[in-house]
């Protein structure tokens, strides 16, 4: 329930959107050449990440624009927002500590000195 | 000067006067007694004056419109008001749960989940006590008829409370400019202040708020109580408005800035007996004198541990009541409200505690005795002193439910034994009691510059001096006694903590006992806190208690999650408009009107109404669906597949987009011919199934089933945007600008002729799996020759608008051949005679081309398609994978169910489960049952016995082909 600055469009409600999973996983460019485990690695094989996670989303309800989105997965928080096709932006500071050693608020979901792009 | 208002309690008319709460007016009418405990059905009384009672609910009105669990103490009175009391049966004063009272023994801590543990057999006793007394209230049992809407709000400060910090913070706020809302769970801006006799400060400052358009960038808005607070500074409101057709509104807030100014809630003491209806908070009691000019009483006694109660003192004093005496269970205080309460001659017992209470329907007597420094031995005989109220203070809770919901941290704070905002989460300040900050100085000062660094980050100066106070009230320390002695067994005691959930001290010492050790626990465990009014006066004592008698420190303990709604909500509010009909979003077809008219019975299919059959009279669904069914096969059959998605394919890479997308080659596709196509997940599975025409070069139309048009257009749209940013494609979904009338069966043929007489429909001119661009009276219609029956059929695309028009004329030239209206039902009795599959029905997201033994549609040679490489993973081309057959049973009148297991062999249990049935009908052209099925090696297996056991009986079934009308498609091409 966060809001999502498209890039085509502007800021809007979460639920216009859907998520499409982890960003930055192209499809091999020669699928007869790779083995079993590559492919199921490039099929099945996602980060679940409990802090800064690279992730691609849909203006699904909208422009039905493409785009990628740094989001804090504990706190929603978004840090950056670029293109398809765009490097990954730097990100600087360190994630969330989980299980052990959390920082002592927000249930040890904090993200703590991230430089928004 | 006051305006009388009559109102009904349990049937009974009273009065009261305008602008009261129902609390309130129940008093002035000397009625205490309004509610009995959950548990006990003890006689439970009016306890505060807000949102924290847990005693005095009652079920408002009668018929549609009642609403159980509202608390009196918040509902304002207007003409005509109806209210029951909750929970007692027969009725309030002669109550049979309260034998409950006389057993509590056999009702202690756990007595829920040890219930769940007791011989089965005691079961059917208990399951009848606990729905009985699980009752709080009647939902209505007719549709309610007014309305309820949700609001969306976006503003730079969100204010929470309109008591004296909040009012302040807003007037600040509204010289800033900034974009501000204030909100207020009561029916006027004041909170704490509204209960003193000298509050000029606070009406000056609510007055010149709500100056009507003074500050324009400020909106006030009343009887709204914030109950959550969620990430990214997201907040939902519930705003009772009552009016006839709007009752309430949930507001979704956005705010770059929230306030918490949530006030604070008075805090009860725990001694023996000290629920009687009479007992109440000392400065509740204070509002109904102050603000509502209600005394009461006749002869108060105060118990408390705390300078605040003398206030309540004085004041009842002033107005003439009896205050018999303060029980103060400290040694002194040099406060200046005591010295004050000293000076009017008020009595005062400094190192006293009341360790019971008497008194059946209301207190009549307090037995009071002296007490050690500890409060742990009582010293001396014990004296009765009579009255008809208790005022109790112990000390005041700061209102952190949505600061911790927002996930800040608290801190606890010995001197006063509250918890208190520490570190913020999220963009928020607490300023105020719910801060911590009591005394009317500081919280000016407090808010001036919280609020001052909020404009301050906005970037904004505002041009404000600070007022400074200079009258300070000074109080001294409270003493905190979390359990008060008594004179009796401990265990024979009923010193209430929670009283809506009847927990007591003994209760929470059991659940130690018992080895109860995370606040967590204990907490479910004894229900403590877990009632409608979530605690509001009890959690701290309850950990107060598990802290003295567990000998651990407090802040160790922690405090149990705050969580929402802070005030319960109703579902009709949540709802919204979201109901019925606009529940979901409803889609039609062009003909929709038509089917209705023609007696259509519908069928949900994703969001769209799809007519299902069309029942004749007297006919039930398997009559009219065999009808349907064998009209087409013999005349024309008409259907509305306005449904299927069409997706319409532009670019200069058109093909190549196709190819990499579908499972067959498409580069050699001739213009004006239509292909079926696959389309698979990359892991090989399929995921739709459609026809697609060429119409130019560049040019193609996608049509995809009904209920994954929207996730195949998505789908396209990323392998287009995120992986194939080369190719030259354009994508425009044109599912709702076309109708899609099909005409199937022998002498559609004919129909069509007469539509078009100019038409060349020969075999030669207009084959099968070929498209038109034809005109059909005078509108250009685009027409496939395709079928989803195994019939001759015309698939008409027409602009949406002319649908209905030649969907009537088709009934009209139709005619002589009985051209008959078929629904889906008969839809998927045509295919299934077929053998064609429904995507979505013969699969589910784990069946590939193979599977469906459809490897004709997969592509040798090319290079590389969506799904290709992982048909030939270790999994995709293991030989025992489930694979699509046809099943005929032995009993030809026997129709299997759909979802049924199928077993190879019929042994003991557990049997070897060897596949299931996927789709299963009778066909009326064969006159016997069909059926689909996914069997392992199934497509080896034909001609073999198989079973589907079920509950009453073992079906015997053979393994067939899926095709079971006309399996070289002759009615196609004769
Ligand atoms: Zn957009």
């Amino acid at each position: 329930m966060f809001l999502i600055n498209c890039p085509y469009c502007g800021e809007r409600e979460q639920s216009e959107f859907s998520c499409g999973g982890e960003a930055h996983i192209s499809r091999p460019k020669n699928p007869p050449d790779t083995s079993d485990d590559q492919w199921a690695d490039y099929l099945f094989m996602r980060k679940n990440i409990k802090g800064v996670q690279f992730e691609r989303w849909n203006h699904s309800s909208g422009c039905r624009q493409w785009f990628n989105v740094v989001r804090n997965t504990s706190t929603d928080e978004i840090l950056g927002i670029y293109n398809m096709g765009e490097a990954i932006p730097e990100i600087d500071g360190e994630n969330p500590k989980t299980p052990s050693g959390e920082p002592e608020i927000g249930s040890g979901n904090i993200s703590t000195s991230f430089k928004k792009k | 000067m006051s305006t009388k208002i009559s109102f009904t309690f349990d049937k009974k008319k009273y009065f009261g006067i305008k602008g009261e709460t129902l609390a309130s007016a129940l008093l002035r009418n000397g009625i205490f007694l309004v509610g009995r405990s959950f548990k006990y059905h003890r006689p439970r009384g009016i306890i505060s004056a807000g949102s924290e009672e847990p005693n005095a609910i009652v079920q408002l009105e009668s018929g549609n419109i009642t609403e159980p669990n509202v608390r009196a103490t918040e509902i304002e009175i207007y003409d005509g008001l109806s209210a029951t009391s909750q929970n007692n049966w027969p009725s309030l004063n002669f109550d049979l749960g309260s034998i409950n009272d006389l057993f509590s023994r056999f009702i202690p801590a756990g007595f829920y989940y040890k219930t769940f543990i007791w011989p089965p057999k005691f079961w059917e006793f208990y399951e009848y006590f606990i729905r009985r007394a699980a009752g709080l209230g009647k939902s209505p049992t007719t549709d309610d008829p007014d309305k309820y809407e949700h609001l969306h709000y976006h503003c730079d400060i969100l204010i929470i409370g309109g008591g004296i910090s909040g009012m302040y913070a807003a007037k600040l706020a509204a010289k800033s400019n900034l974009k501000t809302l204030l909100l207020e769970q009561n029916s006027e801006l004041g909170g704490y202040d509204l209960s003193n006799t000298d509050s000029v400060r606070t009406r000056k400052l609510s007055e010149e708020l709500e100056e009507s358009n003074k500050f324009k960038n400020l909106k006030i808005v009343k009887n709204t109580s914030v109950f959550a607070y969620f990430h990214a500074n997201y907040l939902l409101a519930s705003q009772k408005i009552n009016k006839k057709n709007l009752r309430q509104v949930i507001w979704k807030i956005r705010a770059k800035k929230v306030v918490l100014a949530t006030g604070s809630i008075e805090r009860f003491l725990t001694f023996h007996n000290n629920d009687k209806p009479g007992i109440m908070l000392a400065n509740s009691a204070r509002k109904y004198l102050n603000k509502y000019s209600n005394k009461i009483s006749k002869e108060i006694v105060i118990f408390t541990n705390n300078d605040s109660a003398y206030k309540s003192a004085i004041d009842f004093h002033k107005k003439g009541v009896d205050v018999k005496c303060i029980i103060d269970l400290r040694k002194q205080s040099n406060g200046d409200l005591v010295k004050e309460a000293k000076d009017l001659g008020l009595k005062i017992f400094f190192g006293h505690v009341i360790i019971n209470t008497e008194g059946k329907k209301r207190i009549n007597k307090v037995i009071v005795s002296e007490v050690d420094e500890k409060i742990e031995n009582l010293l001396g005989n014990p004296k009765k002193i009579s009255c008809d109220l208790l005022c109790v203070s112990g000390g005041w809770t700061p209102t952190v439910h949505l600061f911790s919901q927002s996930r800040g941290k608290l801190i606890y704070r010995e001197s006063d034994a509250t918890f208190i905002p520490d570190k913020s989460f999220q963009k928020e300040v607490s300023i105020g009691a719910c801060n911590g900050t009591f005394l009317l100085k500081e919280i000016f000062e407090e808010t001036f510059n919280k609020m001052n660094k909020i404009f301050n980050e906005f970037g904004i100066k505002i041009e404000e001096k600070f007022e400074e106070i200079t009258k300070i009230t000074f109080q001294d320390k409270m003493q905190h006694a979390w359990i008060i002695p008594s004179n009796k067994n401990f265990k024979k005691t009923k010193m209430f903590i929670d009283f809506q959930n009847d927990v007591t001290a003994k209760d929470i010492k059991l659940a130690l006992k018992e080895g109860y050790r995370s606040i967590e626990h204990i907490k479910r465990y004894t229900t403590t806190g877990m009632a409608t009014d979530q605690g509001k006066i009890s959690n701290v004592n309850a950990l107060g208690i598990i802290s003295n008698l567990s000998n651990t420190p407090i802040h160790e303990l922690g405090t149990t999650t705050f969580r929402l709604p802070y005030t319960p909500v109703t579902f009709g509010a949540i709802a919204g408009r979201h109901i019925k009909e606009f529940f979901d979003v409803e889609r039609t077809t062009p003909m929709h009107q038509w089917h209705i008219k023609n007696q259509a019975k519908f069928e949900d299919v994703g969001q769209w109404k799809r007519a299902w059959y069309y029942p004749k009279e007297g006919e039930n669904m398997h009559q009219a669906v065999n009808r349907e069914v064998k009209a087409t096969r013999d005349g024309i059959g008409i259907l509305d597949a306005s449904t299927l998605g069409k997706i319409d394919i532009k670019g200069r890479d058109s093909s190549e987009f196709l190819n990499r997308v579908y499972t067959n080659a498409w580069s050699k596709l001739q213009i004006g011919k239509c292909r079926y196509g696959l389309m698979l997940g990359d892991d090989g599975m399929v995921i739709d199934d459609g026809v697609t025409s060429r119409i130019r070069e560049n040019h193609y139309i996608m049509t995809t089933t009904t209920g994954g048009a929207a996730s195949v257009m998505s789908k396209l749209e990323d392998w287009l945007q995120t992986e194939w940013p080369e190719l030259k494609v354009r994508l425009t979904s044109v599912t709702e600008q076309f109708a899609t009338i099909s005409l199937n069966g022998p002498y559609a043929i004919n129909l069509m002729k007469k539509l078009c007489p100019d038409q060349n429909f020969s075999r030669e001119n207009f084959p099968h799996m070929s498209f038109k661009i034809i005109k059909i009276s005078g509108i250009i219609c685009r027409v496939m020759r395709i079928s989803f029956t195994g019939e001759k059929c015309y698939e008409i695309n027409i602009p949406s608008s002319y649908a209905q028009a030649l969907w009537e004329k088709c009934f009209e030239l139709g005619k002589e051949f009985n051209i008959t209206p078929y629904g889906t039902e008969a839809m998927h009795v045509l295919r299934a005679e077929k053998g064609f599959i429904i995507v979505g029905q013969e699969t589910d997201g784990s069946v590939t081309p193979i599977d469906l033994d459809m490897s004709w549609i997969v592509s040798k040679k090319k290079y590389d398609f969506i799904g290709k490489r992982a048909l030939y993973r270790s999994d995709t081309i293991k030989k025992d994978r489930k694979q699509l057959v046809g099943l005929l049973t032995n009993n030809p009148k026997e129709i299997l169910e759909e979802g049924s297991q199928i077993v190879e062999n019929i042994s003991n249990l557990p049997m070897e489960m060897v596949g299931h049935v996927t789709s299963s009908y009778y066909s009326p052209n064969l006159d016997r049952s069909i059926a689909l099925a996914l069997i392992k090696e199934g497509i080896e297996k034909k001609g073999k016995k198989i079973y589907i056991p079920m509950p009453n009986k073992t079906i015997e079934a053979t393994i067939s082909d899926p095709v079971f009308v006309d399996p070289l498609n002759e009615r196609l091409n004769t």
